[in-house]
């Protein structure tokens, strides 16, 4: 249900500042939310400096070159370091992102600032427990449903049908878009959030599926997928540039095309 | 996000300004007494100002609704194209709303 107000024991309180790096001569100032489930207290925002001459550009090599030289404690995901995973999604400045594909550089002024996925469970630190965005995208099914006797050989698609997943199937799943949703800030029991409702527009439109009514069924319901209310966060936040919003329009379409 | 909730605002406030129609109506069927008492209450200086933000957040609130409508077809997706859809419907709001007091000054002078 919506909740307005941080719950208490979720309060940001002070936070640790770190000293700067002895003897480097470039430092940029890392802002980074920690929580440890395990001593009982409040989540804080704890200050680094690390320092820019060894370090890589990207917020994430800033992260890791916390860990390594400042504060081995410091919790967070990361395994590609290049976009393709999207283990390292985190709210970077403000807006949700990739860590390992943001550039500290294009932070503008001041202070990096980390802070988990927002709305969340904090399983530790910047590590988000995403059980249940993990459940939604599996309750759509996301796989080829057919009726028909399997060919031969594979299930073939013509060039034009197989356009049509272009925009869809590049997503990987790291939860940007969904976590930067309002709709899906105060309902997210019940609607199913811009990532996986682009993966059922993914199934829906794939001309090898053909379980498209029922796939359809599942999703006619006024919170699975009408609590989008086109707000456009999900397109906005996107570090692979998908569009969410545009692939519910298409289902929303979609739902009326078939009455008539 | 904020063009999203500007939406949902004037939404509401729509209710109140009709609220204020409703009166106007009511009062202009009831009697010259009546109407004269809301004559004076829009003509006030407040009064003015609740109907000229009651006239933003219609034609705010009508644009806003095109640029959804625009949406729920499937167009204005891309970027450039979000980003002209809403200042489109934010300046839009604002020039019709000062267009119509202007229009109604002039052709009526003032709401008298």
């Amino acid at each position: 249900m919506v909740e307005f107000a941080l719950p208490k024991n979720s309060k940001i309180t002070g936070g640790k500042a770190w000293p700067k790096p002895a003897g480097a001569t470039e430092t940029r100032e890392f802002r980074v939310y920690r929580w440890n489930p395990d001593d009982g207290k409040n989540p804080s925002v704890d200050t680094y400096h690390i320092d820019t001459s060894e370090c890589g550009p990207m917020v994430l090599d800033g992260l890791i070159w916390i860990k390594n030289h400042i504060d081995p404690t410091l919790t967070f995901r990361r395994s590609c370091r290049e976009g393709v995973c999207g283990s390292c999604a985190m709210n970077i400045d403000g807006q949700n992102t990739l860590a390992c594909t943001k550039s500290m550089h294009d932070v503008k002024d001041g202070a990096v600032k980390v802070n988990p996925l927002p709305h969340q469970p904090v399983v530790k630190d910047l590590v988000p427990d995403l059980t249940n965005f993990y459940a939604q995208y599996a309750s759509i099914e996301p796989w080829l449903k057919t009726t028909t006797p399997t060919p031969q050989k594979e299930w073939k698609q013509s060039h034009e049908d197989r356009e049509k997943l272009d925009g869809l199937y590049e997503c990987i799943l790291c939860a940007c878009c969904s976590t930067s949703c309002p709709s899906y800030w105060w309902n997210s029991d019940r609607f199913l959030g811009p990532a996986a409702l682009l993966q059922a527009t993914r199934w829906v439109s794939d001309s090898r599926d053909e379980a498209t009514g029922e796939r359809l069924d599942n999703l006619e319901d006024p919170f699975r997928l009408y609590r989008c209310h086109t707000i456009m966060n999900c397109a906005k936040a996107c570090p692979k540039g998908l569009n969410p919003s545009e692939a519910i329009a298409e289902l929303k379409l979609k739902m009326v095309e078939r009455q008539i | 996000m904020a063009l999203s909730i500007v939406h949902r605002a004037t939404g509401v406030a729509l209710y109140f300004g009709t609220l204020l129609l409703a009166w106007w109506l009511i009062a202009a069927a009831s009697g010259p007494g009546a109407y004269a008492n809301v004559q004076a209450f829009t003509g006030s200086f407040i009064g003015r100002l609740i109907v000229f933000g009651y006239t933003w957040a219609l034609m705010h609130h009508l644009l806003s609704g095109l640029r959804h409508l625009v949406w729920d077809l499937g167009y204005g997706f891309k970027a450039n194209e979000r980003e002209a859809l809403t200042w489109g419907a934010l300046i839009g709001g604002i020039s019709l709303t000062i267009l119509v007091w202007i229009v109604a000054y002039m052709t009526i002078g003032g709401g008298r």
